[in-house]
């Protein structure tokens, strides 16, 4: 079983939900990646999705395309990444890693060359932002063969046969993205992020985790009732951005931290009420 | 004869093409896809873009015998395809017609638009006052201070510019900005993509509406010269002109057809646009295509004198007809087109756009080697109006 598996059977046997935050690799600069990791996982996070920086993040916010730019001043490449994933690997043999980012880098590099850097580095997942099913099955197998996962979005506007044809596909979890427009935006609709997902349970046995949209506790808080893991990314971008150097992983471990407990106080709630 | 019939139902040229976007997009393009297929063969739709493209742009465009550059040149008569005397002055406006028909068929109030020189996006504010729609147009912020007459002119045509600061601020980030509009107001909102770039059915579509020149060409050169042209000769950025003009004449294989891409600075600097000669396939702006990228796959930016050439991609046809050999494609240098700009206003009374220079500069190459009795012709896609501050700050004028 790999470790994304793992990570999801663990978590439910205890009943409680995946924290998966999201940092750009290089952001913001490429010495604080490995050690920003290490206090993502100290600060409480199951998983950890790694962006890799690209020039043109056409599905992101400005907050992660800021990132973006901040790690390619620094000329991070995907290389770059998956050698930071190895040095994380050196003492953290449990988190799983997901990379996140958009087709090019990876065409630049070649599928199976990328395929057996990323698995000897020590990734477990992969989520190619502008690769939709339609168009990667070789992709799809390639990551297959090397025992990494490929991991999807849906969205709000996906309908009933996509969802289909994304659950023969998907391996790990489901990214479900909770509103509508780019990473960072505003205003999560709760009550619609909750009919959906009952739409997904239908055809998706996976876990599902919702992103996009989710900023504080609150937000958080509500989502894990629904879902199985929470994404957060632009809010933990922002830490990083306002932050000076030198206090960047002391914030971002506040935040965290806050977060997985607003997510656990919540479950610790429901549990006693249905008692 | 082969019959060319591309692209397939999933938007591919080959290997080309394609719909490479977020999940958050797809329901937007199927649902684009599926009106546009519908209107595409609907015979009411094709009669009002027939009747808009005669009376709101002034179609057909005239085919000019540039004669007395042909004969100073001493070799084969170079013919002009005037898509500069159209409404608002360049081919942009074909397409937007086209879309603009298309958005208020789906029930859309809200149009989109990127630009770059701001040709396209002049080009749709002019249809979005047409049609009483509201307009906003993404520039990037380095385009918008080169380009500030277009900038203005957009707004007199009550459009909404938004200066793009993202990334290189230049079209490739407009594109982008745009993009991220369209995901967060699908609802209500059309996006006019300017080229035969982007995911399907955009490629497809923009192609669809520009075929009016190479359609109308087919018609006046037979009728006026009772025979096609030996060659087509047209600028390539996106390549929306060149595939308007090349599209018809793709199964007629005496026809040559040469796309002419911004060599800048030159081919061997690292400062052109000359995405076809010399970049590599890779994925963006949803599609798959020639690109010039570092080594890593990141987005290089490019250079040209013309800021409708400045694209670090390029049409996915063009890549196919590349790879298939049916196009050639050259470089033109930033210095190469001006020579040709300043020509055409010195021996035709036309001042071309610095997009279309590109092309002319190449047909004032070619035809000194071929006979005088071979006929070129060109795309002439724009006036250049819109170019007189930048060639005049090359000479060191100011106003």
């Amino acid at each position: 079983m790999n470790r994304i598996n793992q990570i999801f059977t663990a978590l439910q046997a205890n009943h409680r939900k995946a924290l998966i935050p999201f940092i750009t690799a290089g952001d913001p600069d490429p010495e604080l990646t490995v050690e920003l990791m290490h206090c993502l996982v100290d600060a409480g996070s199951d998983i950890i999705e790694l962006g890799v920086p690209f020039s043109d993040p056409m599905a992101d916010g400005p907050t992660i395309q800021r990132s973006s730019e901040r790690a390619l001043k620094h000329h991070v490449t995907l290389s770059n990444v998956l050698d930071m994933v190895a040095q994380f690997r050196h003492k953290n043999e449990h988190t799983p890693v997901v990379l996140m980012g958009y087709a090019n880098p990876v065409e630049a590099m070649g599928h199976a060359v990328f395929a057996k850097k990323a698995r000897e580095a020590g990734v477990d997942g992969v989520l190619t932002v502008d690769y939709p099913p339609e168009e990667c099955e070789q992709w799809v197998d390639c990551l297959k063969q090397h025992g990494m996962d490929a991991i999807f979005l849906l969205s709000p506007t996906t309908k009933p046969e996509r969802i289909k044809q994304v659950s023969k596909l998907a391996k790990g979890y489901i990214y479900y993205v909770s509103l509508k427009g780019v990473t960072g935006a505003l205003h999560l609709d709760l009550h619609d992020v909750k009919s959906m997902l009952e739409k997904l349970r239908q055809s998706i046995s996976i876990p599902i985790g919702v992103g996009f949209g989710i900023r504080d506790e609150a937000t958080a808080r509500a989502v894990v009732e629904l879902a199985d893991a929470v994404v957060i990314g632009s809010r933990i971008i922002e830490e990083i951005e306002n932050s000076p150097r030198d206090e960047v992983l002391n914030k971002v471990k506040i935040l965290v931290r806050s977060l997985r407990q607003a997510i656990d106080e919540k479950l610790i709630t429901s549990q006693s009420s249905a008692e | 004869m082969n019959v060319y019939d591309l692209p397939d139902k999933r938007g591919h040229f080959g290997p080309y093409g394609g719909v490479f976007v977020a999940e958050t997009l797809i329901s937007a393009l199927d649902a684009l896809r599926e009106q546009y297929e519908h209107y595409r063969s609907d015979t009411e739709f094709q009669e009002e873009f027939a009747y808009e493209l005669k009376h709101y742009v002034g179609r057909p465009s005239p085919i000019y015998h540039a004669k007395r550059w042909s004969e100073q040149l001493g070799g084969a008569q170079i013919l002009l395809k005037r898509e500069d005397l159209n409404h608002t002055g360049a081919h942009k406006v074909n397409n937007t017609v086209g879309q603009a028909l298309l958005a208020r068929r789906m029930g859309k109030t809200r149009i989109i638009a990127e630009t770059g020189a701001g040709q396209h996006g002049v080009a749709s504010a002019t249809v979005a006052a047409r049609y009483g729609m509201q307009c906003v147009v993404y520039m990037g912020a380095e385009d918008v201070r080169r380009q500030a007459t277009n900038v203005y002119r957009m707004k007199l045509l009550g459009a909404e510019v938004i200066p793009v600061e993202s990334g290189s601020r230049t079209l490739k980030d407009a594109l982008n900005e745009a993009m991220r509009d369209w995901v967060t107001h699908v609802e209500d909102t059309f996006y006019i993509i300017g080229t035969v770039a982007g995911p399907h059915p955009y490629p497809m579509m923009v192609r669809d509406f520009q075929t009016v020149i190479g359609k109308e060409a087919r018609i006046q050169m037979l009728e006026e010269y009772g025979r096609q042209p030996d060659a087509l000769i047209a600028c390539v950025g996106g390549g929306s002109n060149a595939i308007g003009l090349f599209y018809p004449y793709i199964d007629d294989d005496t026809v040559r057809m040469i796309g002419v891409e911004a060599a800048g600075r030159g081919l061997e600097t690292n400062q052109h646009a000359a995405t076809l000669t010399k970049g590599k396939p890779g994925v963006l702006h949803g599609n798959r295509t020639y690109l010039i990228q570092d080594d890593n796959g990141q987005i290089i930016e490019t250079h040209s004198i013309s800021a409708g050439l400045d694209y670090p991609g390029v049409g996915p046809e063009h890549a196919w007809l590349k790879d298939i050999h049916r196009a050639e494609y050259v470089g033109i240098t930033d210095d190469e087109a001006l020579e040709a700009f300043h020509a055409l206003c010195r021996y035709e009374g036309i001042m071309p756009a610095l997009e279309s220079s590109h092309a002319l500069a190449y047909a004032a190459k070619y035809a000194p080697m071929l006979a005088k009795d071979k006929l070129l012709l060109v795309n002439l896609s724009g006036r250049g109006d819109k170019d007189m501050a930048t060639v005049a700050q090359l000479l060191g004028i100011t106003f």
